[in-house]
C-alpha cells in the first residue's frame, strides 16, 4: 500500500522524477561503460600476443623488447645475428620460431620483415590466428601483406603497388622508387598492433638494404668486400624472434638459456609477464578512469538527494494528512525511502539497458577504430555488483530525507509546527 | 434497494454485522471522550499548554469548541487523535486510555475510530478525489469492512458519501485535488473523515476558508452524515456565528486551566 502511494507520488512529480532517474542512469551508464571498456582494454592488452612462449632479442630491457616487437614502439635495437637465431631455432625444446626484422616504415606504418611462419604461428586474443581478409599471404619477392588499418588508411587493395623506405620516419629518408612492392593480401582486423603493419619477407628487407650499400660507395675495395660477403643470409641480422616451445613449463628454463647464450648477449621475455609489467605502468590511468566514473555516480545520487530534500518542506503537509488517516511514522519513512529506492532502481535499470543497447551498436566502431573487442552483452559479475552498489547507495541516500520527514511527522502531529 | 444491500451484507458477513452492533452498544455505554486531569506541554519540563481537569463528550453529541487561535485547541485535537501523548492525566477515547497503547497501536486506533478534517489542504495532492476518500480504508481494515457493510464496497460507499456531499459525477472523481475549489476540497475531506463510520469525527476549523453560504451548506451536509451513524462530532472553530447550530458549546478558556491562568496573568 505504501509502495502504491510511493509510485503515485513519483508519478505526480514525474518531471523531477524523470530528471533524477536520467541523472542516475547517465552515471550508471558511464560507470558500467568505463568498467566494461577498462576490462576489455586490459584483456585485449594482455592478449595482444598469445600463444608465443618467448620473445628473444638483443640484450635490452624486457619492457623495451616487448614494446619494440609487439607494439612497434621505440627503436628496434641492435639486433641479433642470424647464426644465433639458427642455433636457438634448432634447440630441442623449441617447436617453432618466427624471425622479425623491424626498423623500416611505410608512410608511418611499420614494416615488419618476417617469414610465412608468422601467419601460421602468431596468435592474439583467445588463441585467435591471423586470417587474410582478401588476397593471399606473400609468396614471392616484393610482395607485402598489409594489416587491416594500414590498408584502410592508405587505401590499398591487393595488387596495389607501394614504395618502401628505410628508417621509421613518416617520409623515410631513403626512398627506393625503383623497388615497388606489390600488395598480395590484406589481413582481417585483429585489434592489435598487427593492424598497423606492412608485412614483407626477410629476404626483401635484405634486398632493400644490401645493394644500396654497394651503390653508395665509390671505393672499389669496399664494393668488392661487400660483394665478397658470403650470402645475404649469413650476414643478416634480425631484430627479434618469437618462440613457441614444445611444452609450456620449459619456458623458464629456456629463458635462462637464452639469457646466458654464449655467442652474443640476448634477452628472452615471457610476453604475458612483461605485458602485465607494462599494464601496471598504465594502471594509474585506469584508476583515474574508475575514479571519474565513481564521481559521476556520486553526482547523480547527489542530484537525487537535492531533489528529495527540496521536496521535504512541501511534503510535510502530505505527511500530516497521511498521519491523520492512520499512517505510522515508520510508514512515512518507508514512503520517502521507498521513493528514493525506486528512483535509484529505475536509474540503474535505465542506465544498464541503455548501455547494453548501445554496446552492440558501438562494437564495430570500437573494434575497428580503437581495436577494442567488446564482447558479451550480459553483465559480468562485477557489473551486477556495481549496479547493486549504486542501488544500495541510492537507497541509503533516501534515508536522510526519509528520516527528516519522519522526525517532522512525529513532531508535527497533525498540524505543521515550525 | 439500499435495504436489500444491507441485508445482503449482513448475511454475507454475520460476524461483521455483530461486531458493529457491539461497537454501537459500547459507544452508547461509555463516553466517546473522557479527559481527566490532563497535563500537556510540548517540551519536557516546560509550562503545560494544556491543563484540563475534566471533559466528557458522549456518543452522538455534536460539540462546538471555540477559543482564540494559539490557545492550544489543535494540541488538544492531536492528543485526542493519539498523535501526541499527555504527560499527565488520562485521555480516554471510547473507553480506551490512549496512554496505555503503544505508538503503532495508537496510530491504528486513530485509523479505526477517528475521522479528521483540517482547516485546509486536506488532500494528498497526487491521489484522485476517490482515492483520497478511500485512504482510511487502506490504513484500517475495520473502516474498510464497515464501509463495505454500508455501501456494498468501499468504493460504492465513497461514491455515496461524495454524492450526499453534492460531489457527483464521474468527471469529478478522477480529478486531482488541485483542480478543486476550496469548498469542494473540504467536502472531499469530510467524506474521507466519514467513510467507514468512525465513532468520532474531529474537525479543526474546517469552514474558516469558506464563505458564509458555503459554510452553512457544508455544516448541513456534515450534520446529516453524522446523524446517520450517530457519529460524535467535535467541531473546533473561533467563528461564534456557527455555535448556535450545535448541541453543546464549550469555551476552550473554560476548560483549559492554563489558558485561564495565562489570561489572568
Amino acid at each position: 500500500m505504501i509502495a502504491a502511494l510511493a509510485l503515485r507520488s513519483l508519478r505526480h512529480r514525474r518531471a523531477t522524477a524523470a530528471l533524477t532517474v536520467l541523472s542516475i542512469a547517465l552515471s550508471v551508464f558511464l560507470l558500467l561503460a568505463i568498467e566494461r571498456l577498462r576490462e576489455e582494454a586490459r584483456e585485449g592488452f594482455a592478449a595482444t600476443v598469445s600463444g608465443t612462449d618467448l620473445i628473444v632479442g638483443a640484450r635490452t630491457s624486457g619492457v623495451h623488447l616487448l614494446l619494440a616487437t609487439v607494439f612497434h614502439a621505440g627503436e628496434a635495437g641492435s639486433g641479433l645475428r642470424w647464426s644465433s637465431y639458427r642455433a636457438l631455432a634448432g634447440h630441442p625444446a623449441v617447436a617453432w620460431t618466427v624471425p622479425l626484422t623491424l626498423g623500416d616504415s611505410h608512410r608511418g606504418f611499420r614494416v615488419v620483415g618476417t617469414d610465412r611462419g608468422f601467419f601460421e604461428h602468431y596468435r592474439y586474443g583467445r588463441a585467435l590466428a591471423l586470417s587474410i581478409a582478401s588476397g593471399t599471404i606473400f609468396a614471392g619477392p616484393r610482395e607485402a601483406v598489409l594489416g587491416a588499418e594500414t590498408a584502410r588508411r592508405l587505401g590499398y587493395a591487393p595488387g596495389s603497388d607501394l614504395i618502401l623506405a628505410h628508417g621509421s620516419g613518416d617520409d623515410g629518408f631513403m626512398p627506393h622508387a625503383d623497388r615497388p612492392f606489390r600488395v598480395s593480401g590484406i589481413l582481417a582486423p585483429t585489434g592489435t598492433p598487427v593492424d598497423r603493419t606492412v608485412l614483407v619477407g626477410l629476404e626483401d628487407i635484405d634486398a632493400l638494404h644490401a645493394p644500396e650499400r654497394i651503390a653508395q660507395t665509390d671505393d672499389p675495395l669496399a664494393a668488392a668486400l661487400m660483394a665478397a660477403e658470403p650470402s645475404a643470409e649469413a650476414s643478416r641480422t634480425i631484430t627479434a624472434f618469437l618462440v613457441g616451445l614444445r611444452t609450456r613449463p620449459s619456458a623458464l628454463s629456456m629463458q635462462r638459456e637464452v639469457n646466458t647464450f654464449p655467442d652474443e648477449p640476448l634477452t628472452a621475455i615471457l610476453p604475458a609477464a612483461t605485458l602485465q609489467e607494462v599494464w601496471a605502468l598504465v594502471g594509474v590511468a585506469e584508476q583515474a578512469l574508475r575514479a571519474v566514473s565513481i564521481m559521476a555516480v556520486v553526482v547523480g545520487l547527489a542530484g537525487m538527494l537535492v531533489a528529495l530534500l527540496t521536496g521535504i518542506a512541501e511534503r510535510r503537509r502530505e505527511m500530516a494528512i497521511l498521519r491523520s488517516v492512520g499512517a505510522r511514522p515508520s510508514q512515512v519513512f518507508a514512503l520517502v525511502a521507498g521513493e528514493a529506492a525506486a528512483l535509484a532502481m529505475a536509474g540503474v535499470i535505465v542506465g544498464a539497458v541503455v548501455l547494453h543497447v548501445a554496446l552492440p551498436l558501438a562494437r564495430p566502431w570500437l573494434a575497428s577504430r580503437i581495436g577494442l573487442v567488446v564482447g558479451g552483452v550480459w553483465p559480468s559479475v562485477l557489473e551486477w555488483q556495481l549496479m547493486a552498489l549504486v542501488f544500495v547507495a541510492g537507497s541509503l541516500v533516501g534515508i536522510l530525507p526519509a528520516w527528516r520527514l519522519y522526525r517532522h511527522s512525529v513532531a508535527d502531529g497533525l498540524s505543521i509546527r515550525t | 434497494m439500499p435495504a436489500d444491500r444491507s441485508i445482503e451484507s449482513a448475511r454475507g458477513n454475520p460476524i461483521l454485522a455483530h461486531a458493529s452492533r457491539v461497537d454501537r452498544t459500547l459507544a452508547d455505554a461509555t463516553p466517546v471522550i473522557d479527559l481527566r486531569g490532563l497535563r500537556f506541554s510540548w517540551d519536557r519540563g516546560a509550562t503545560p499548554v494544556l491543563a484540563i481537569e475534566s471533559l466528557r463528550i458522549d456518543a452522538g453529541e455534536r460539540v462546538f469548541l471555540h477559543g482564540a487561535s494559539g490557545s492550544g485547541k489543535s494540541t488538544l485535537l492531536a492528543l485526542l487523535a493519539g498523535v501526541v501523548v499527555a504527560q499527565g492525566g488520562q485521555v480516554r477515547v471510547l473507553g480506551t486510555d490512549l496512554a496505555d497503547l503503544g505508538p503503532a497501536t495508537r496510530d491504528r486506533f486513530r485509523a479505526d475510530h477517528t475521522g479528521i478534517i483540517f482547516q485546509m489542504f486536506n488532500l494528498v495532492p497526487y491521489l484522485s478525489v476517490l482515492e483520497n476518500v478511500l485512504l482510511p480504508c487502506d490504513f484500517s481494515p475495520r473502516r474498510r469492512a464497515r464501509a463495505e457493510a454500508r455501501g456494498g464496497s468501499p468504493r460504492a460507499e465513497a461514491l455515496r458519501l461524495l454524492a450526499s456531499l453534492d460531489l457527483d459525477g464521474p468527471r469529478f472523481l478522477a480529478r486531482q485535488p488541485a483542480q478543486l475549489s476550496v469548498g469542494q476540497q473540504q467536502r472531499v475531506a469530510a467524506a474521507r473523515a466519514l467513510i467507514g463510520a468512525p465513532e468520532l469525527v474531529i474537525a479543526d476549523e474546517p469552514t474558516s476558508a469558506l464563505d458564509a453560504d458555503r459554510r452553512d451548506a457544508f455544516l448541513d451536509l456534515l450534520f446529516r452524515e453524522c446523524a446517520r451513524e450517530s457519529t460524535t462530532l467535535l467541531f473546533v472553530s473561533h467563528d461564534a456565528a456557527l455555535a448556535a447550530r450545535f448541541d453543546r458549546r464549550i469555551a476552550f478558556a473554560d476548560i483549559n486551566a492554563t489558558a485561564t491562568r495565562l489570561a489572568a496573568a
